[in-house]
């Protein structure tokens, strides 16, 4: 059972009907409105929670509702709603349209092309036609694979979730699209208790698609990671402080070019000259090694979807090229001021928030090195097999993220494990300083990206590679 | 609306089955949130929501449902699916329902009837004003990367089958803006802000002020030299770190064996200086409420006095697992169960401005920013390492400005290193208050 198999109207959120989203726009470009656009929403969630040997909770949600914006000039006026009728979106519409008046003449809605774009991958198996005992027994074998490890492991976390999140998208431009995304997510917590006190251990995945994804993962082998990253850390060495190379595992890093460059090369940040990158197109920002890309299409990724939610298929965006930035991540609003088209990139958390500028799956393509060889042509330094999550500060560039995984570099070897800490650097600067791309690249770990308050899911992913310096934040001397 | 969503709530509970617990949560909200950028409204968005969450409880299982709607239809679907949850719990003798326990909730007015009445148009003014005065504020500010006015007017009630009827109505605004600020060479980034339960409490003067120093000061920063050194956190920071720590003194950190701090009541954690009180019933403080989330009356608990550990804070599950009492301490939105944590904590500030600690400072930095504290503070060991900027403090006056480094230290040796706490409680959008902290021996990473 594929779940994108039917046309817009006749699937998920059936309860509209076309003239009705068409007298909406109609109302909401009465007060003068340039664009107008109806975004509905219907989100189911199911998540299950396991913890110190229980099954906690399992908890079941379910939001529905409408957003109606409406621009004129630089104005956006935003109103929402859970009351999908017609009178319920009408009085949206007409809120969203009072904040955004104009004296100009009144646009015309052009009429409603059925642009609905192709999903990432299928979904075999809804989450809500599985039974929830099976839900609650992965959780189980989760925390006695885990238990097992090590009498060390004293605490076990274990968290399933699931959300089928239905919208339909239809402008004042004719755009008139829907998706159905499914997205099923599993992760793993352990503490691990030795003479030092207690370390963690997290490891997560997720899909979006259904309950095939365990068929496809093993818990088993989650757990056993989690439980293993815990119990290496009882023996850590305090982290070191200062300047030094760090090479970056495979699939581990990838959160490191969300937050060096990612942010920065959002559209919206960048009009504003709230980012480091901007006026740089065409100019090299980094190593001729860097090709990233930005990418909503790949198939089986977290951040993947056929639409944005501003109804605009999903692509893929070569953001730098061998070093040069090629382009930025665009959204609606902010390509329609630039006269160009949207990057498939304006995103939304929830129908109650205005959409604005996201990454989606964001990489640094493959390289030819061998990873062992960056290892031991490293002589000191240190090596990050996992990273944690991170923040920046797009304007100067300087960017934080933490190492939930490492272990020090000695003598072009790895050694001993480091407590946790953070990485620090500045974007631009360490663009520059990657001198070694590895041939192993792999995605990362799903990922929830934050921004203005607002979460979507994100995919990252990296081959291994070396910062020639970068600042290690420990407290060793 | 008070009284409506104590009704929509008593009619969940009516249509409990034999045997079965209940609670409802159900809540109202109403936000206007307006952003201008270079003079004009580059945003309206007026909202309102609601919602409702349902806890099922029968034979010590636990189920939760939740819905973004108070729709009667859904409601009913709602409790079924939370007590079909609840028949995949695992039992737990200790899970129930909050009883009512004789504590009276005291009257805090948070709601202002101001915030209601003032008119949109000088919202819209207030944001503009700011932005304005970031602008003119010095030669330096080259933008304003987002300026905001938000309000919310929230209702909520609780109803349990225990007997439990709490309502509550509260009220809350507040400005802040973010500037960019360059010396041709260098770019910088400052925010400000001003909270209050009215906006004619706002202060758009401080909030400007803030936002534009907290950018032109830092211009020309560069990276600090490594080693151990004093360190005096801004209010912001230290708020941020008080979240943290906050999460120690979690009575379900303690009952799952996380909690740094178990085993040591009565025993000195911190510096004597330090008192740390998680207090609801401040009503300056920006979450101050009456109730906590499993409709207790909220109380101020007080969890280090003088240095020593006083005690832990509780939901009434871990009091119950725990032996003790509830301490008025569950945290919940209407979409999860109620968890446990500070509902307003804040240092009790000492005697010094800012300015006085400083001098007292041979050698330090003063640090105005951090970052990445959610990714590099591990609550249960207590090792933090944060991205942070600031400003160098030598003889006791401020210097050069410092970036891209970072500070790290664990929690336990932060507390017992306090040297000093500033008289500028600064009340925050957050659930921590902040002041000035003196900390020593905190590693310093940069060059």
């Amino acid at each position: 059972m594929s779940c994108k198999t039917s046309t817009v109207g006749s699937m998920g959120i059936e309860m509209i009907e076309q003239e009705v989203i068409e007298r909406t726009l109609a109302e909401a470009l009465k007060t003068g409105g340039e664009f107008a656009e109806v975004f509905v929403e219907d989100k189911q969630s199911s998540s299950a929670y396991f913890d110190d040997g229980k099954v906690e909770e399992l908890t079941s949600g379910r939001d529905r509702g409408a957003g109606i914006r409406v621009v004129v000039g630089e104005t956006t006026g935003f109103a929402h709603t859970a009351d999908l009728t017609e009178s319920g979106l009408l009085g949206a519409a007409r809120s969203a349209a009072a904040a955004a008046r104009s004296q100009g003449r009144q646009a015309v809605a052009k009429k409603l092309v059925d642009s609905s774009a192709p999903s990432p991958n299928p979904v075999l198996l809804l989450p809500e036609n599985i039974e929830k005992i099976r839900k609650v027994e992965l959780l189980k074998r989760a925390d006695e694979v885990a238990r097992n490890q090590s009498n060390a492991i004293t605490q076990v976390s274990a968290r399933y979730g699931d959300s089928r999140r239905r919208i339909l998208v239809a402008n004042s431009d004719g755009v008139f699209a829907s998706d159905d995304q499914v997205r099923t997510l599993f992760s793993v917590a352990c503490v691990a208790t030795g003479d030092a006190g207690m370390q963690t251990g997290r490891e997560s995945t997720g899909r979006p698609i259904g309950f095939e994804l365990f068929n496809e993962f093993d818990v088993e082998e989650l757990a056993e990671r989690a439980a293993q990253r815990a119990l290496t850390k009882l023996s850590a060495r305090p982290a070191p402080s200062g300047a030094m190379p760090v090479v970056i595992g495979s699939g581990g890093g990838g959160v490191l070019f969300h937050e060096a460059c990612g942010h920065g090369l959002e559209a919206d940040l960048v009009k504003k000259q709230a980012s480091v990158f901007a006026g740089k197109i065409g100019k090299n920002v980094a190593s001729e090694l860097v090709t990233l890309i930005d990418d909503g299409t790949m198939s089986k990724e977290w951040g993947a979807f056929a639409i944005d939610d501003e109804g605009r298929p999903a692509q893929k965006n070569v953001l730098i090229q061998d070093g040069e930035l090629v382009d930025y991540m665009w959204d609606g609003l902010r390509s329609r001021s630039q006269d160009r088209q949207s990057s498939g990139n304006g995103r939304r958390q929830s129908y109650q928030v205005l959409p604005m500028v996201r990454m989606t799956n964001t990489y640094i393509a493959n390289g030819d090195t061998d990873p062992q060889d960056i290892i031991a042509n490293t002589p000191n330094g240190v090596y990050v097999a996992h990273l944690g999550g991170g923040q920046v500060n797009t304007a100067t560039g300087d960017f934080v993220f933490g190492m939930t995984e490492a272990y020090l570099i000695e003598d072009g070897k790895i050694t001993s494990p480091i407590r946790e800490g953070n990485l620090i650097g500045n974007g631009p600067e360490v663009l520059k300083q990657i001198d070694a791309l590895g041939n192993d690249f792999k995605m990362g770990s799903p990922g929830t990206c934050g921004k203005d308050g607002q979460g979507v899911p994100v995919g990252d992913g990296t081959p291994t590679l070396r910062v020639q310096s970068m600042t290690v934040g420990g407290t060793a001397a | 609306m008070e009284e409506k969503l104590l009704a929509t709530a008593e009619r969940v509970i009516a249509l409990g089955e034999e045997g079965e617990q209940i609670e409802v949560v159900a809540v109202h909200e109403q936000e206007t949130e307006i952003r201008v950028y270079e003079g004009e409204i580059e945003s309206f968005t007026a909202s309102e929501s609601q919602g409702v969450g349902i806890r099922v409880i029968q034979d010590g299982r636990q189920g939760m449902a939740y819905a973004g709607t108070l729709d009667e239809k859904i409601l009913k679907e709602t409790l079924i699916e939370a007590r079909d949850n609840s028949t995949f719990g695992t039992y737990d003798e200790f899970v129930a329902i909050a009883e009512p326990d004789g504590v009276k909730p005291i009257s805090l007015n948070l709601y202002h009837p101001m915030i209601s009445q003032f008119p949109t148009e000088e919202k819209i003014s207030l944001a503009k004003e700011l932005e304005k005065y970031i602008r003119n504020s010095d030669e330096r500010i080259v933008g304003v990367e987002s300026t905001e006015y938000v309000d919310s007017i929230s209702a909520s009630a609780i109803v349990t089958s225990s007997g439990i009827r709490r309502s509550s109505y509260e009220g809350g605004c507040y400005v802040a803006a973010s500037s960019l600020a360059s010396d041709g060479k260098d770019m910088q980034t400052g925010f400000g802000y001003s909270i209050g339960r009215n906006p004619e409490l706002l202060d758009i003067e401080k909030a400007g002020t803030q936002a534009s120093d907290r950018a032109t000061r830092m211009l020309g920063a560069k990276k600090a030299q490594s080693g151990r050194q004093t360190v005096i956190l801004d209010p912001y920071v230290t708020a941020q770190f008080l979240g943290i720590i906050g999460s120690t003194f979690s009575g379900e950190a303690l009952l799952k064996g996380r909690s740094l701090f178990a085993g040591r009541e009565g025993e000195p954690i911190a510096s004597s200086m330090v008192t740390l009180v998680d207090d609801p019933t401040d009503a300056e403080a920006f979450t101050a409420t009456e109730v906590d989330g499993e409709g207790l009356a909220s109380r101020r608990n007080i969890l280090i006095n003088s240095g020593t550990l006083q005690g832990f804070l509780h939901n009434s599950y871990t009091a119950r697992a725990l032996n003790t009492i509830s301490t008025g301490s569950a945290v919940r939105s209407y979409n999860s169960s109620p968890g446990v944590g500070s509902l307003a904590l804040s240092l009790v500030p000492g005697s010094k401005s800012q300015e006085k600690l400083i001098e007292n400072i041979d050698d330090g930095i003063l640090i105005q920013g951090v970052a990445g504290l959610h990714s590099g503070v591990n609550p249960i060991s207590g090792d933090f390492s944060a991205g942070a900027e600031g400003i160098q403090i030598r003889n006791g006056k401020l210097a050069e400005p410092v970036r891209e480094i970072t500070i790290a230290s664990t929690l336990q040796r932060m507390l017992l290193e306090v040297q000093d706490i500033g008289s500028d409680l600064e009340r925050l959008p957050m659930r921590s208050s902040g002041v000035s902290l003196v900390v020593g021996d905190v590693t310093v990473s940069g060059v």
